[in-house]
């Protein structure tokens, strides 16, 4: 009879006996998101996953990584063979973990200025960049951000490319996490193709933590695109550049002025500018720091509430300066099912105590 | 034909049936419920080989009031419930086992709201697969999952089982293109899993419904992405003289960073086939044959197609593009009909499904023939090789004696070479009961606990499609009704 794979991998193990079968822990990483679902109470222990890359295959297109790998380093090394994941890394991006331009961290992660980095992990000397060939378009200057594998599959927000690369959550084809009982757990499989039992990636991403321990990840990786460019129109419908520019990866929009990113071949980029009007190449505006989640069609009846936003047309998280006031309500029905869900995986409520998927 | 053991169970339980159904009908009316023999015959087998229980009453709900009423009903009475698509499954998921009630989704097939500007359409499980996308090209859109049932299978299938299909290469598989679910819970309870807004926040209760086979819930309704039209379509059919080299170009194709939107390959048994059956021009001497799709915009898929061109000729292999969409229909004729096309082979066949690494296609493939040739069977190969998803299909007659044992023994060791090189059990068949038992194979017992505690958070009484997808000993306590009729190991 054939057996499952055993895990052998040390690191992972190690981060599996130091969680073990009881007390409150909670997993941290790069910090960048750590207000997302409330913080956890104070007194709880704290973990790091393992860090590093355990086996890239580029003919795959697959990459296990640990954890506690920075997204940063992880797309370096993967630039190296042309492709990247659907992880958010901060790098030629407005959004997410990393600043446009590193003047602070919008969290107050404990990185000022975004100088110096937590601990230098993977990266040399430290310069903000780890070489230069992890950023895929070198359009903006960014510091190299904390963020982590295992963190941003925790929190499961996209980046702002989600319209064309597609959603983070579709890029995982296997965890092995710790569960609530100490026992190291395999879900998903490794191809990138699976549909060998329940879907059990698709519950730990962006369970924030309360599920399971996340130690190891495999990700479909994807080609970055030949050509990549942020194009700025004014005077424009955003649907209207939607619907038109058809190797847009994102569209934003912030109440007056869009920025398009085109991705492909060459000639197709030129294509698609050549149907708009003058379109200068300018990266978007920084984003605030509130995230609301709307449908895409609503997003042209926003009101004053938000202050300055600007909003992922096509997709519907609009970047705004203030909390959401008004989110979407999470009818008691599925509040119950979230709640059944955390009391089987998790009776005792030992990971992430006092954070919650239900307050993002 | 069967694998498994007849239900032994008879007809023991008339009364209580009887008063079920009189509760359905009540609930439903009499033109919803059937429990004649006939109904009940048609319900009791998919399209795979498993058929060891019987269909109870089958129930054709057209609302989610009238399914909640179904799951009240079944809970008052103690029964198990089982969804029902149309059939076409391949793994037993939608064969019952014991006698549970069947909640079919036939008349549940209306495509509720489109709404183009968001590019979302709300549509009942009944839907066709191929109907929605006929229903939405006029607005430049379709549905992406497209497995080869697609005339035949539904949406609501498609969710229960995640699926495929060739294009799922570039486009992903279902649960990328399911953003809602109403699904009725075995409470009787209706929640909406997901949301059209960005980011629902909760659990993603959603991605753990799409692919649980029928274990979680009946979907009501289901909002799926809609995706534009490719401006330009290009497919070519490349040709060589040895699987490896056909092998070495779908690695040498994805190696320079390009996605096609589908790779699929058949070798040459599958080729002559599909001749004999439809001549779709396909190169009978080949060894094997790649049929490689691009699309995009009309510059940027004309680079692609000379790409692949190319890096077919630099691995020995002959190229046609198809010229115009006639040819390029008929190319796809060719690879959709290759089932149909196995009938002229032997009368029956098994349909086998497992992952691989694209890397170990041709070592994965030469065990294939070598375990087939052992048990004296006939494979056809034809399958996705963008993601090694590997179809063998075995021919055989099954009124040969002994035909069943050594397909089930080929079937056994094909699974056992695939996960040994790193693949998985299935990629878009599922578990079902077909597989169930080899799920230890794959997992240890703390990842079957952990995907139990997960169906668990959804019917903590396991009343839906009992027995499935999770070996007995992970399994909490299926209803009663099943323990009698559950049958032994899938493969005998």
């Amino acid at each position: 009879m054939i057996t499952p794979p055993v895990i052998d991998d040390e690191a992972l193990l190690a981060f599996a006996a130091e969680i073990g079968p009881r007390d409150p822990v909670v997993v941290r990483g790069g910090g960048t998101q750590w207000d997302v679902g409330g913080a956890p109470n104070g007194d709880v222990r704290e973990v790091r996953a393992p860090s590093g890359i355990v086996e890239y295959r580029p003919d795959e297109m697959t990459v296990c990584v640990r954890a506690g790998t920075t997204v940063a380093e992880l797309h370096a090394a993967l630039a190296e063979n042309g492709q990247r994941t659907a992880l958010p890394d901060g790098s030629g991006l407005p959004d997410g973990s990393g600043l446009p331009d590193g003047s602070g961290w919008p969290d107050g992660s404990g990185w000022p200025d975004g100088s110096g980095l937590p601990d230098g992990s993977g990266l040399p000397d430290g310069s903000g960049r780890p070489d230069g060939s992890g950023l895929p378009d070198g359009s903006g200057p960014c510091g190299s951000s904390p963020s982590t594998v295992g963190g941003a599959i925790a929190v499961g927000r996209s980046p702002v490319t989600r319209l064309g690369d597609g959603h983070l959550r579709d890029a995982v084809l296997q965890l092995h996490y710790v569960a609530a009982d100490g026992r190291l757990v395999t879900a998903g499989g490794p191809t990138v193709k699976n549909v060998s039992g329940f879907d059990m990636c698709r519950i730990l991403v962006g369970s924030l933590g309360t599920l399971g321990c996340i130690g190891d990840v495999i990700l479909r990786t994807r080609p970055i695109p030949e050509h990549e460019q942020w194009a700025k129109l004014d005077d424009i419908e955003p649907q209207i550049v939607l619907n038109t520019v058809k190797t847009a990866t994102a569209v934003l929009w912030d109440g007056s002025a869009v920025w398009a990113r085109l991705a492909g071949h060459q000639v197709d980029v030129e294509d698609d500018l050549a149907r708009l009007p003058d379109a200068p190449e300018t990266p978007p505006p920084e984003l605030p720091p509130f995230r609301w989640s709307r449908r895409p069609k609503d997003l042209y009846r926003l009101g004053e509430e938000t202050g300055r936003f600007v909003a992922e047309i096509g997709v519907g998280v609009v970047h705004c300066e203030r909390p959401d006031p008004d989110p979407p309500p999470i009818p008691a029905g599925v509040a119950a099912l979230n709640r059944r869900v955390r009391d089987l995986f998790d009776p005792d409520r030992r990971f992430n105590p006092g954070r919650s998927v239900e307050r993002t | 034909m069967r694998l498994g053991r007849r239900n032994r169970q008879g007809g023991a339980r008339h009364d209580r049936t009887d008063r079920c159904v009189a509760d359905l009908v009540g609930a439903l009316g009499p033109e919803r419920v059937r429990a004649d023999g006939a109904a009940r015959h048609l319900a009791s087998a998919d399209a795979s080989m498993f058929s060891d229980g019987t269909a109870g009453p089958v129930c054709f709900p057209d609302s989610t009031e009238h399914v909640q009423a179904v799951m009240r009903v079944a809970a008052s009475h103690d029964r198990a419930v089982l969804p029902r698509g149309a059939g076409s499954g391949l793994s037993g998921g939608a064969a019952p086992l014991g006698d549970p009630i069947v909640v079919s989704t036939t008349r549940m097939n209306r495509v509720l709201e489109v709404d183009a500007e968001d590019r979302v359409a709300w549509v009942q499980p009944g839907v066709v697969n191929l109907d929605l996308s006929r229903q939405v090209a006029p607005l430049g859109l379709h549905f992406a999952p497209d497995p080869s049932s697609q005339q035949v299978c539904t949406i609501g299938g498609n969710v229960a089982n995640n699926s495929g299909g060739p294009h799922c290469l570039a486009y992903g598989v279902t649960s990328a293109h399911v953003l809602a679910v109403e699904v009725v819970l075995s409470s009787g309870e209706a929640v909406v899993l997901g949301g059209l807004d960005a980011e629902p926040s909760g659990y993603d209760l959603r991605g753990a419904f799409v692919g649980s086979e029928g274990m979680f819930g009946i979907a009501t309704k289901i909002a799926v992405r809609l995706t534009p039209d490719p401006e330009s379509i290009k497919t070519l059919l490349l040709s060589f003289d040895s699987v490896a080299d056909a092998a070495a170009t779908v690695g040498a194709v994805i190696a320079s960073g390009l996605v096609p939107a589908a790779v699929e390959m058949m070798d040459q048994r599958c080729v002559a086939a599909v001749e004999d059956f439809v001549q779709a021009g396909y190169p009978r001497e080949a060894a094997a044959v790649l049929l490689i799709e691009v699309d995009g915009l009309s510059r940027g898929v004309e680079a692609d197609t000379r790409k692949v061109a190319e890096i077919g000729r630099a691995h020995g292999g002959n190229v046609r593009v198809a010229a115009d969409e006639e040819e390029r229909a008929l190319l796809w004729k060719g690879r959709k009909s290759a089932f149909g096309a196995i009938a002229r082979v032997a009368p029956d066949y098994y349909l086998h499904d497992t992952v691989v690494p694209r890397s170990k296609l041709v070592e994965v493939l030469k065990a294939v023939y070598e375990i087939v040739d052992r048990h004296d069977l006939v494979a056809v190969n034809v399958f996705h090789a963008g993601d090694g998803n590997l179809h063998p299909l075995l021919a055989y007659d099954s009124r040969q004696p002994g035909a069943n044992e050594r397909v089930a023994a080929a079937g056994q060791e094909i699974l056992e070479v695939s996960l040994a090189v790193g693949g998985v059990l299935s990629g878009e068949h599922g578990i079902g009961v077909e597989k169930r038992d080899f799920m230890e194979f794959q997992f240890t017992a703390a990842d079957l606990e952990q995907q139990a505690l997960l169906r668990r958070s959804f019917d903590p009484h396991c009343r839906l499609n009992p027995g499935k997808v999770l070996p007995s000993a992970h399994s909490c306590a299926d209803v009663a009704s099943l323990s009698a009729s559950r049958p032994d190991g899938v493969w005998g």
